[in-house]
């Protein structure tokens, strides 16, 4: 009269349990969604203008001629005419302006003007930028009826995708919140189940300890990928973060989430198995988290670090998933063009999760 | 009560942990449908006797079947038939009281109505509330609440009335009462001899893991004074716990 026992059943049960008790837990809530959106907003917001060049104009320039004219036209410059000379002095120092212009009419005739330019070495890349600009307005000003003796330059652009700083900071994001989703949450539910014996009441019912882990691992992706896609619907339809092929896209990332949050979740088994008590899990935790949030290239390419610190970043899982999701988005590869940085997630998960193995406790 | 059917049969049981001798050769037997009571002091080896036999625990020697299963072999099977409450357990966190047996249904694979569980330790008000919001005597009456779900023949309660209030312990007594009446075997820990007196058919003493008296409440009593004891204080009619209990009335107490 015992009809068969359904460990899928009692799997589906704890997922169903775990998920509902994530959604109501405000830590995973602010990690998983609010601490990577609020990043995304601010870079958001502050990426849509690019690079300006602030110049001031000298009081006593001659403001009437071809070049302030041109220079007022270009949208990577901002003049400024109004300020005096001991705040521009100040400013040039600290960097505040990236140049000092005076434009002198010449009283002898030829040239008509003199420019007179003073960089500051507060900012000599916006000054070398402003270097060429001037140099190529000189030549055009100067040679406006003159026919080229050597070459003439003609040039056109691509009309290439444009990469704004959410197509970086966007999948940096989305891996950090992988990450914390993984690592802080599986070590925390594990460890509390544990600890306040709620696995031992379930160790008196049928359920198999691999449909433990199962259902718990069940909600979490599910809660992770839940998140992601939220994340990358925001970016897209707010701040226009670049899903080349669309919905393939999307997908293709959602994969690559999953493979992502499941090596992460081994991290969080280790932890919750080392950790000896309840305030000993978040700086376990945050030795595995924070350094790769800072050298995994989540907000800036780990090709602006210093050499010696590159090979650590090149060592750490988060770099291949950032990097790959980057690849998948904004370059549309496929799943198999980013398969050297999916080999490399997936060796990380092997030796993470024989790790875990080893140190995994249930009593 | 009749010497009925042996439905847990514990022989020469012994636990060792490391160098430390928890259990030594315990041997008892459990009839179906009887309360049967393990006392004995802390540290006596009355918990870990009961984890054995709830297969949550490896024994080192000896033998043990419920109801025909073997602990060695049969540990799913047994599962199956047995309720349990743990002495400190929790709950899964951040669950209200029904989606908590929605999960435990789900893991004895059965189907139940979770307020019909409710009502039956009286907690239908409680439905929406989480388990850490509870009171003792409420947190002990889920408690069995989850040991019901699965229709079980036995279950094992470990001092489900440490740390209650007279009235509490009184409701959960009426309630082991009426689940003994529905046809179930009760296991039971307690530090309580009141408590054993009034509940258990019969009781095993438990000292340094060994049994060292096993019978009814009513016959271990009538051998002391037997034996020549007497206690030192005319016994009156009544003792300071039925004062409390006509002052305090004996309803339930929401606390």
């Amino acid at each position: 009269m015992q009809s068969p026992y359904s460990h899928t059943k009692a799997t589906l049960a704890l997922a169903k349990a775990s998920f509902r008790s994530i959604m109501r837990s405000p830590s995973a809530v602010v990690f998983t969604l609010a601490f990577p959106l609020i990043f995304i907003l601010v870079f958001g917001f502050l990426g849509g203008g690019g690079t300006k060049l602030d110049i001031a104009i000298a009081p006593q320039s001659d403001l009437q001629n071809p070049i302030i004219t041109s220079l007022e036209k270009m949208p990577i410059i901002r003049l400024t005419k109004n300020d005096n000379l001991s705040n521009i002095n100040k400013s040039l120092v600290k960097g505040n302006y990236d140049a000092l212009i005076t434009v002198e009419k010449n009283k002898n005739g030829v040239p008509a003007y003199f420019t007179i330019v003073k960089y500051t070495s507060a900012s000599l890349d916006k000054g070398n930028i402003l270097k060429s600009i001037l140099n190529e307005l000189s030549y055009k000003l100067n040679t406006q009826n003159i026919k080229p003796t050597v070459t003439e330059i003609k040039s056109s652009t691509v009309n290439g995708r444009l990469y704004r700083t959410i197509d970086f900071i966007l999948p940096g994001q989305l891996g950090f919140s992988l990450l914390s989703t993984g690592v802080f949450g599986t070590a925390f539910v594990f460890f509390s189940l544990r600890q306040n014996l709620v696995i031992k009441r379930f160790f008196a019912t049928p359920v198999k300890r691999s449909s433990i882990v199962l259902g718990e691992g069940i909600a979490r992706i599910g809660f992770a990928l839940l998140g992601a896609l939220f994340i990358i619907l925001i970016g897209h339809f707010c701040f226009n973060f670049t899903l080349v092929n669309g919905f393939t896209t999307v997908v293709n990332m959602l994969i690559l989430a999953t493979m992502g949050v499941i090596v992460f979740m081994g991290f969080g088994f280790v932890v919750s198995g080392i950790a000896k008590s309840e305030s000993t899990i978040p700086p376990i935790a945050n030795m595995i988290t924070l350094p790769q949030f800072l050298l995994s290239g989540t907000f800036f390419s780990i090709d602006a670090f210093p050499t010696w610190l590159q090979p650590i970043s090149r060592a750490l899982p988060l770099t291949y998933l950032n990097d790959a999701m980057r690849k998948i988005a904004f370059e549309g590869a496929g799943l198999w063009e980013v398969k050297h940085q999916m080999l490399i997630i997936l060796i990380w998960g092997i030796v993470i999760y024989s790790v875990a193995v080893k140190t995994f406790k249930w009593e | 009560m009749k010497n009925s059917n042996v439905i847990i049969s514990v022989k020469n049981l012994v636990k060792n942990y490391d160098d430390f001798k928890a259990v030594q050769g315990l041997s008892f037997d459990v009839y179906e449908n009887e309360i049967f009571g393990l006392l004995g002091p802390n540290g006596a080896g009355k918990t870990t006797t009961l984890e054995i036999i709830e297969t949550l625990r490896q024994k080192t020697a000896g033998e043990v079947t419920v109801d025909g299963f073997s602990i060695d072999h049969d540990s799913s099977a047994i599962k199956r038939i047995i309720g349990v409450q743990l002495q400190a357990a929790g709950y899964y966190p951040n669950l209200n009281l029904v989606e908590l047996l929605e999960l435990f249904s789900g893991l004895y694979g059965v189907e139940v109505n979770p307020m019909q569980m409710l009502e039956k330790v009286n907690l239908q008000d409680k439905a929406k509330a989480k388990y850490k919001a509870l009171s003792g005597g409420q947190k002990q009456r889920f408690s069995i609440a989850t040991t019901l779900i699965n229709s079980p023949k036995i279950i094992f309660l470990d001092e489900p009335t440490t740390g209650l209030d007279p009235q509490a312990r009184r409701n959960l007594w009426d309630l082991i009462t009426e689940i003994r009446s529905n046809g179930t075997t009760i296991v039971i820990t307690t530090h309580y001899m009141d408590e054993a007196e009034q509940l258990c058919d019969r009781v095993a003493f438990v000292e340094r893991g060994q049994i060292i008296a096993l019978d009814t409440p009513d016959k271990l009593i009538d051998n002391l004074i037997a034996s020549g004891f007497e206690r030192k204080k005319e016994v009156k009619k009544a003792n300071l716990e039925d004062v409390f209990i006509n002052l305090t009335g004996k309803e339930w107490r929401e606390d």
